[in-house]
């Protein structure tokens, strides 16, 4: 099994090697690096406005390029969480905790310095345990039939949407949002416009540029308008020698810097529980086992150590139901599915096999985009840190115009403009009455797959929705479901109730430190 | 918990039963079918249904409130920043007016006017850097866009 998880990786590398997809994983990790270091722009923003881009590119080189935009972020959000105490990526939240009070004792070069080798250990080790762990998922899930997806799907859109962000039952209902919104259109089955109101446009179906972007784009720049408080970059002095940290340091920092690493794959193979829980949880932990936890909070370097490294261990995991069962887990996941639908790729356990350069060659690319973002931050780290001064009323319009251009050449007309500005409209809306949206896109992609597969489900146990609970498989899956939601809804009830839960701990010391 | 939370949470759970009814309405002028053979109408139904649902267990739980809580001492992220009325305008005005001369005037003037009008919006921008941005913006985006990328869309319409 090793050794042809290694010839397939071989033959990855052959495919992410070739000079356009070696261009296209530069590019995308570039950008992505750079997005995560300008404060107020998102990951979600950056990918949705480069999809239209991908379109006429080759789905291989598509794919390397937007995913590369996901990993490069998170070596830049850190940079920004660091060194300016702003948690502009939620992963990177609890990096502040440490890394902030590091910075301003002028130690600001030894926590990225630290933060870059953790980032490159935890996302290494991610990458392996996908390229062991993928296929054996993809053996398991080619054996399911309609009903046993149908479960997964529930899973991943139940369980992605209350792990998610905020309260589980409004995540629960922006999924179901998500859902309808994937109903739009032309009926597959019986041909029937749906939910079109008598718009031509309608029929062909709402674009995901356009979801995507009114969400995640113009709602947030509504919200962020004039409310962005001025960056404080007094603590951005940071020389290049700066960065390679002391022996003592990397002792200090090896072992959370492993453990994280273990925490954040673990994360990765639990459903729903992304990047931001794996980081809150591995800090926690190396809290608790440290033997000075008191120096948590004033800079202590296990503190940076931990939860990058299960960040980008985690990050690199999250491909793997994504990529091998189709389902994707969070709304980064849904999109970069979303790319993949486009370029006409089915999503679901025969990827693998139908396309195995997409497969390993993203794999591939996973190791060089990381080498190439540990090689890029080095040298570029000043750059970087003089773009954490970019203002963002020079940002927004600026990427306001990225907004319109990027929906307009998806479908080369000027309406699904208009859906995108209502569309971001209604998600301002939906912020202001405490909704977090990213599930939206979740129900959105998975919507159409998940009703054509239901509906073959029932067709296929002549209406009897017992079928669901009778095949063993789809049985287990529904019961993991469950539990995962009972605990969620249990946790949050005590939550409620009584004020001390281990993430408003964390949260509030992130308030004490401000 | 404050009153503007609970408040906020009623309108929520209210604007989900509110859609939800309308896509039950909605739904159930398409054919239902059934379990076996399931209709157009079937998957809308259900799903408005479940969001009546769910919308009303947001607004009786009162869940986002404990929530809200603990985001507000979060940096930064409070989410409840008033509705800015400036930036926010300018925003959308910034978008219709790309979407207006877009159709009628091409790419130059509708990037212009767009970066233009919702650069404004920002309290810290003059008119003269609003003017400069929405300059470069558009040069280089006429550039990359329109000779770089091929877009189809016309630098100006006549």
């Amino acid at each position: 099994m090793i050794l042809s998880a290694l010839n397939d990786l071989l033959y990855g590398f052959s495919v992410a090697l070739q000079p356009a997809n070696l261009v296209w994983c530069f590019t995308g990790v570039l950008i992505g690096n750079l997005v995560g270091v300008l404060p107020g722009m998102g990951v979600m923003a950056a990918i949705s406005i480069l999809l239209p881009l991908t379109f006429s590119m080759p789905p291989v080189a598509a794919l390397l390029m937007l995913s590369g935009i996901y990993y490069g972020s998170q070596y830049g959000g850190a940079i920004c969480s660091i060194l300016l105490n702003l948690p502009c990526h939620p992963p990177h939240a609890v990096t502040c905790l440490d890394g902030y009070p590091l910075a301003k004792q002028g130690k600001g070069g030894v926590a990225l310095g630290i933060t870059m080798l953790s980032s490159f250990a935890g996302a290494s080790f991610g990458i392996i345990e996908m390229i062991f762990f993928a296929p054996a998922l993809v053996t398991v899930a080619l054996h399911f039939g309609a009903a046993e997806i149908c479960s997964l799907m529930v899973l991943g859109l139940l369980v992605g949407s209350t792990l998610a962000k905020g309260s589980p039952l409004k995540g629960i209902s922006m999924t179901l949002l998500g859902l309808l919104l994937g109903l739009v259109g032309t009926d597959i089955n019986t041909g029937i416009g749906r939910f079109t109101f008598g718009i031509h446009e309608l029929l062909d179906g709402i674009e995901i540029v356009a979801v995507a972007l009114g969400m995640f784009g113009i709602a947030e720049f509504l919200k962020s308008v004039n409310n962005v408080r001025p960056i404080d970059t007094s603590h951005t002095h940071i020389k290049l020698r700066d960065m390679c940290p002391s022996r003592s340091e990397l002792k200090q920092a090896a072992m959370p810097m492993f453990r994280g690493t273990i925490i954040g794959a673990l994360c990765a193979l639990i459903p729903g529980t992304g990047p931001t829980i794996a980081s809150f949880v591995s800090y926690a932990t190396e809290k608790k086992l440290s033997k000075t936890p008191e120096r948590f909070g004033h800079g202590a370097i296990e503190g940076v150590a931990c939860p990058e490294a299960s960040t980008h261990s985690s990050v690199q995991g999250d491909f793997i139901p994504t990529m091998s069962l189709g389902i994707p887990g969070d709304a980064v996941m849904a999109l970069l599915l979303g790319a993949l639908i486009i370029q006409g790729i089915t999503p679901g356990p025969a990827l693998m096999s139908a396309h195995p350069d997409l497969f390993w060659g993203l794999i591939a690319s996973f190791w060089i985009g990381n080498i190439m973002l540990m090689v890029l931050n080095v040298p570029l780290i000043g750059i970087w840190v003089k773009l954490l001064a970019v203002p963002y009323r020079i940002l927004y319009p600026s990427a306001l115009f990225f907004i319109c251009i990027g929906v307009y050449s998806s479908t080369n007309s000027i309406t699904p403009v208009i859906l995108t500005l209502a569309i971001g409209i209604f998600g301002y809306l939906l912020l202001r009455l405490g909704f977090h949206p990213a599930p939206i896109l979740l129900g959105f992609v998975l919507g159409p797959r998940f009703e054509d597969e239901f509906r073959r489900a029932m067709i296929l146990s002549r209406g009897d929705v017992m079928v669901f609970a009778e095949k063993p498989i789809s049985a287990a899956i529904l019961c993991l479901t469950a539990i995962l939601i009972g605990y969620q809804i249990y946790a949050a009830f005590r939550n409620r109730q009584a004020v001390g839960g281990k993430m408003e701990e964390l949260d509030n010391s992130l308030t004490v430190e401000e | 918990m404050s009153r503007h939370i609970r408040i906020r949470e009623y309108y929520a759970g209210a604007l989900m039963v509110l859609i939800g009814i309308g896509a039950v309405l909605e739904g159930s002028s398409y054919k239902f079918g059934s379990a076996a053979q399931m209709g157009p109408g079937f998957f809308p139904v259900v799903l408005g249904i479940l969001l009546v649902v769910v919308g009303i267990l947001i607004a009786v739980t009162q869940q986002g409130a404990a929530e809200a809580r603990y985001t507000h001492a979060k940096a930064g992220h409070s989410g409840d920043e008033p509705f800015d009325l400036k930036g926010g305008t300018a925003i959308i005005a910034g978008v219709v007016s790309f979407i207006i001369l877009g159709d009628f005037a091409g790419l130059v003037p509708a990037t212009f006017s767009c970066v233009f009008i919702s650069a404004i919006g920002d309290r810290t921008t003059s008119l003269k850097g609003a003017l400069t941005l929405a300059m470069i913006v558009t040069v280089l985006g006429s550039v990359v866009f329109s000779v770089m990328l091929n877009v189809q869309f016309p630098l100006f319409r006549w």
